[in-house]
């Protein structure tokens, strides 16, 4: 997938989050967007969605502009998946109606057909067992599941990521990060935003770093967790990455 | 004068026996009681009251004058009929009226949201009497309707509407906004988003108080009995002034009030509790 940015600006009244954004990326399975907090992922990302709309520029995907319509802008989030950092599963609804609902009602799939793919989902990710139950009867790792599977359901071209798994003790992160890993090995593309910087280095194929509201750094995961190419990746990894060995220590 | 000094102590007593009762059958394991059960339970809770207050009345010298109050049964039924009728109708009505005021509020058009602020506040900043009254013997005359029914029905309606507007504007606003972004994300257009995630959500969250409104409105059409219309209390007001007998008149009028009204608010605790979940 190629994800271009042409001059991509956003700003949030007086604070301009995304200054004018140009880059190109290449990547095959998995870009991960890092940086510190507030450096405009999470917008970038919500841009991607097709949830807001750029102050200037433009955002191509594959060679093909984003849209700026309503209209259009609809249909653009229909063949995108995102999940978030809140599940934001619909908490009046069983966790087989939260698939069910956008394969019904956006994709018009025919009822049976629906309850066919919904369960097949549910099935992979194991959750057949809870498809019955409400949200609230999930724990946080099982709704992030269902999230991802109402993401999947839809067949989405790429799947969106905002930060999976911060509302999630370890042992869930584990669980929901484990998920992921497993749709690398299918053929859509992930855009992921993560503080797991672990993580990140084991699924990512790529890495856009972001700090105040620029890419500062966009280089393959392999070359970036190594030797990044600007001081700012290099102090913010280092960082991190001190602070993950400290611990590591403190376990031992 | 003492009969009614004593009325109102025994009430005080048997309400607060009554709140009493309602603790203990609602939080057995902190589950709800089933609303039959609980309707059941409020039915006796009524007969209760009414044996016990006409006890204390009399053996406080007032003799029992039942056999010719018995005699207009039939006006007691239909006046009591009559308040179910009238309620109902008028909480249908005033939900009508409520969704307008509630769509004026969320106009984005300036002098409609200030329209349905000032009607909310202007109806919920005046009692209900007066505006039975202005609404009868001002407006209805001057648009000449004199069915004491219909202008009974939109007084009421008008009234309730005001409330429920309020109700249902929490219920609509108390959806979280990341419950928008995520149907905006899977694709839902604006009138799906309203049906399939607003309008349920928001339901659940105004169930119970919408079932508390029907209490009120059962309560407040007795006050429609000044403008001559023959419900329940107007019932009540003709037989006991075609009999002389206040006990025998008003008690089976609070009963008949209760009969209805404490099975709605056991419902509306139960609904409260059947759709509590974390958003």
């Amino acid at each position: 997938m190629i994800l271009e940015l042409r001059g991509v600006t956003k700003s949030f009244g007086a604070h301009r989050v995304l200054d004018d954004l140009t880059a190109s990326i290449s990547f095959s399975h998995v870009l991960t967007l890092l940086g510190p907090s507030g450096c405009g992922k999470s917008t970038l990302l919500r841009l991607i969605a097709g949830l807001d709309r750029p102050d200037y520029g433009e955002i191509l995907i594959d060679g093909v502009t984003m849209p700026t319509s309503n209209q259009a802008l609809r249909a653009w989030r229909q063949r995108v998946g995102i999940v978030f950092q809140a599940f934001n599963l619909f908490p009046h609804l069983s966790a087989l109606e939260n698939l069910l609902l956008p394969l019904t009602q956006v994709h018009r799939l025919p009822n049976d057909e629906a309850l066919i793919r919904a369960r097949k989902i549910l099935e992979r990710f194991q959750l057949l067992d809870h498809a019955s139950k409400r949200p609230s009867a999930l724990s946080g790792g099982q709704k992030q599941r269902v999230a991802i599977a109402r993401a999947l359901a839809c067949n989405p071209e790429f799947l969106l990521f905002d930060e999976p798994t911060s509302a999630l003790d370890p042992e869930m992160t584990a669980e929901v990060l484990e998920v992921i890993l497993g749709l690398r090995t299918s053929s859509i593309p992930l855009i992921l935003v993560t503080h797991e910087l672990g993580f990140a280095q084991m699924v990512s194929d790529h890495i856009a770093f972001l700090s105040d509201g620029k890419i500062n750094c966009s280089q393959p995961a392999v070359e970036f967790f190594q030797s990044p190419t600007t001081v700012d990746a290099t102090r913010f990894l280092s960082r991190l990455l001190k602070f993950e060995k400290t611990s590591a220590a403190a376990d031992h | 004068m003492s009969d009614s000094s004593n009325f109102s102590t025994s009430s005080g007593l048997e309400l607060a026996q009554a709140k009493g009762c309602r603790s203990w059958i609602w939080h057995r394991d902190g589950q709800p009681a089933h609303p039959f059960a609980a309707t059941v339970f409020a039915s006796l809770l009524a007969i209760l009251f009414a044996g016990v207050l006409t006890f204390f009345l009399m053996i406080s010298g007032s003799a029992g004058n039942w056999d010719s109050v018995w005699n207009y049964r039939a006006v007691f039924v239909q006046g009591w009929l009559l308040t179910i009728g009238l309620s109902a109708a008028s909480l249908v009505l005033s939900l009508v009226f409520a969704a307008m005021i509630v769509l004026l509020r969320r106009a984005s058009f300036v002098p409609a949201r200030a329209l349905g602020s000032l009607f909310v506040e202007v109806v919920r900043g005046s009692p209900l009497l007066v505006q039975i009254l202005i609404l009868f013997y001002v407006i209805a005359p001057g648009v000449g309707i004199s069915d004491r029914i219909l202008v009974g029905l939109i007084a009421l309606s008008i009234f309730s509407a005001a409330y429920l507007a309020e109700m249902l504007r929490a219920g609509i606003e108390g959806v979280a906004a990341s419950q928008l972004e995520s149907a905006r994300a899977i694709g839902l257009t604006g009138w799906q988003t309203y049906r399939f995630v607003i309008i349920p959500q928001a339901l659940r969250q105004t169930l119970p108080p919408l079932a508390g409104q029907f209490a009120s409105l059962i309560k407040d059409s007795s006050l429609l009995s000044v403008i001559g219309l023959s419900e329940f209390t107007h019932a009540a007001l003709q037989i006991n002034s075609a009999t002389y007998s206040t006990i025998e008149s008003f008690v089976p009028l609070a009963v008949g009030y209760l009969i209805l009204t404490l099975p709605i608010s056991f419902g509306a605790r139960y609904l409260e509790e059947k759709f509590r979940y974390d958003s």
